[in-house]
């Protein structure tokens, strides 16, 4: 897999591909575009011959923007910083540099960063315009990834290239014209990108997200394309089902990523969508894809550890670690290593086995300390799920000066004219916790609250008050 | 409610779903003795927080921590009625 997208692209006007590509579309918010027209045309107003060899940042408002640009860029620029939008202009001046920025590309949105005038500035647009030089497009350009951010707050900048984002992907399953893949990803995060390059490469068209919609309105959009095939984190998912439109989809395909899938919201997605493949995948940036799970059970079976289709799945210190041609390459701008000498990726992630299978426990980073017994939350806000009157819920960790920090829940209960907020429901889901769990992990206090803090990336929020 | 009264009713709580028996809760009986481990002391102390508003215990000035219910009990009093 050695075409470039630019190379890609141009391979859509021949005559061989013409036909399907007058079927299949990109959705913006309010803009569509054939992939037919794009082949020959530019988003770029025809300059991005100009940006060859480049270290481009790509930092649009707009999803559809940015997918254009980074079809036209990946084979010609050197590198492209794929910038969400949610990224501050102080930050975005502190990636430019660390990632040797030598341009910009935006939809016109402003960049404060950029007031000294000192980068060219290269606008990209939906409106595509006919004409595209751009040489052979045969460069390896890197693609240059956000992660979260280091303790300073400044985002790990992740290595990739296509070939390390595509190797994940089903090739050699049939193109499938009639899927349309929507996510409630970005598409400039991990997640997002793979439904991208996915839709793109292996046949269909997509509706793309936006940040700035509601989500009724994106749910009507998606229903409006008959989107087959949708991806989001738990979160994601739990949110569509609060918002009582989960059932307009007729999804065949449901995904899951990002987040512990745990039990609860397998089961709830499995009763809503009924005969759809329910999908969990093992994936981060840094990491790639590792594996997918395709029982609807949480966890992974244990025979996943060892090597499987050019993954090599190994458990070191209860955390996961990975090897595989889908790995990042290495962080541009941090002295931590991204992979140990031998190649793995630690994903930091704990998990533990129960039976024939292991569990997620959570993310090592967010261990709480009780006392010197760990803790994380994510195994309590799974018991916690398990209620049936329940939504979504946050553990978080409460300063004791007793015991150093104790567990606090938020609870958001689901929208059902039968359910009735108040202490009768708090009680049975505390004496759930009890029930299933050791003392320590049963939260000190609980409040019922009406909306919980997804982040930017679709994950639960996880700032400790 | 007193202070002194929201903190027996909290105790009883946290230590009524151990079902065992415990000793009556007294002045002079030791915290430590009342059933309720450093976990149970830590949730008290949320618990409290949660109620009264006041922490006395993240409060760099307490000296000695308390040993007996009767003295756990007056440093509530003191923070909440300084005198």
């Amino acid at each position: 897999m050695n075409v470039s997208l630019s190379q890609l692209k141009k391979a859509w006007a021949t005559a061989g591909n013409a036909a399907t590509c007058r079927n299949r579309y990109f959705w913006g918010h309010d803009t569509a575009i054939r992939f037919s027209d794009f082949a020959a045309g530019t988003c770029l107003g025809g300059r991005c011959g100009d940006l060859a060899g480049k270290s481009v940042l790509l930092a649009t408002e707009d999803q559809l923007a940015a997918a254009l640009a980074l079809i036209e860029l990946d084979g010609v620029a050197a590198r492209i910083v794929v910038c969400p939008p949610d990224i501050g202009d102080d930050q975005l001046h502190a990636i430019g540099s660390a990632a040797s920025v030598d341009a910009i590309v935006s939809d016109g949105r402003p960049l404060l960063m950029d007031k000294k005038g000192r980068y060219p500035h290269f606008v990209c647009d939906t409106s595509i315009k006919f004409g595209s030089d751009v040489g052979n497009g045969n460069l390896t350009t890197e693609w240059i990834l956000l992660s979260s951010g280091t303790s300073s707050g400044m985002p790990k900048l992740v290595v990739h290239t296509l070939a390390t984002l595509t190797a994940p992907l089903p090739f050699g399953n049939d193109p499938c014209d009639d899927i349309v893949w929507g996510t409630f990803y970005d598409i400039r995060r991990y997640g997002g990108l793979q439904i991208f390059l996915r839709a793109l490469m292996g046949g269909g068209s997509m509706v793309l997200p936006d940040q700035r919609e509601s989500i009724p309105n994106h749910v009507e959009r998606l229903q409006r394309r008959g989107v087959s095939h949708i991806s989001g984190t738990p979160s994601h998912w739990r949110r569509l089902i609060m918002s009582g439109t989960a059932d307009t989809l007729k999804p065949r395909y449901i995904r899951l990523s990002g987040e512990i899938a745990d039990q609860p919201i397998l089961d709830t997605l499995r009763s809503t969508y009924g005969s759809g493949r329910i999908v969990h995948a093992f994936a981060s940036t840094e990491a790639g894809v590792g594996f997918e799970v395709t029982d609807g059970l949480a966890g992974f079976p244990d025979d996943f550890v060892g090597r499987r289709e050019g993954v090599e799945v190994r458990i070191e210190n209860a955390s996961l670690s990975i090897r595989s041609d889908r790995t990042a390459l290495r962080y541009l701008n941090d002295d931590a290593q991204l992979m140990n000498p031998d190649g793995f990726v630690d994903t930091g992630d704990v998990v533990e086995r129960r039976g024939g299978r292991f569990h997620f426990l959570g993310r090592r980073s967010g261990i709480i300390n009780i006392g010197g017994m760990k803790v994380h939350p994510e195994e309590i806000e799974t018991i916690i799920n398990r209620h049936p009157s329940v939504a979504m819920s946050a553990v978080r960790a409460r300063k004791n000066p007793i015991v150093g920090a104790v567990v606090a829940a938020e609870v958001v209960l689901k929208s059902d004219a039968s359910i009735t907020p108040g202490p009768d429901i708090e009680a049975e889901i505390l004496s759930l916790c009890r029930q299933s769990l050791p003392p320590h992990k049963v939260p000190v206090s609980l409040r019922l609250v009406t909306s919980l803090q997804i982040a930017q990336a679709g994950k639960l929020s996880r700032s400790n008050a | 409610m007193p202070i002194r009264d929201t903190i027996l009713k909290q105790i009883e709580l946290i230590r009524s779903g151990k079902g065992k028996a415990f000793p009556p809760l007294t002045d002079d009986l030791p915290l430590l003795d009342s059933g309720l481990d450093s976990l149970g002391i830590a949730v008290l102390v949320t618990r409290l927080e949660d109620q009264l508003g006041i922490d006395p215990f993240s409060d760099a000035e307490l000296s000695s921590p308390p040993v007996t219910l009767g003295d756990f009990v007056r440093v509530y009093e003191r923070v909440a009625q300084p005198a």
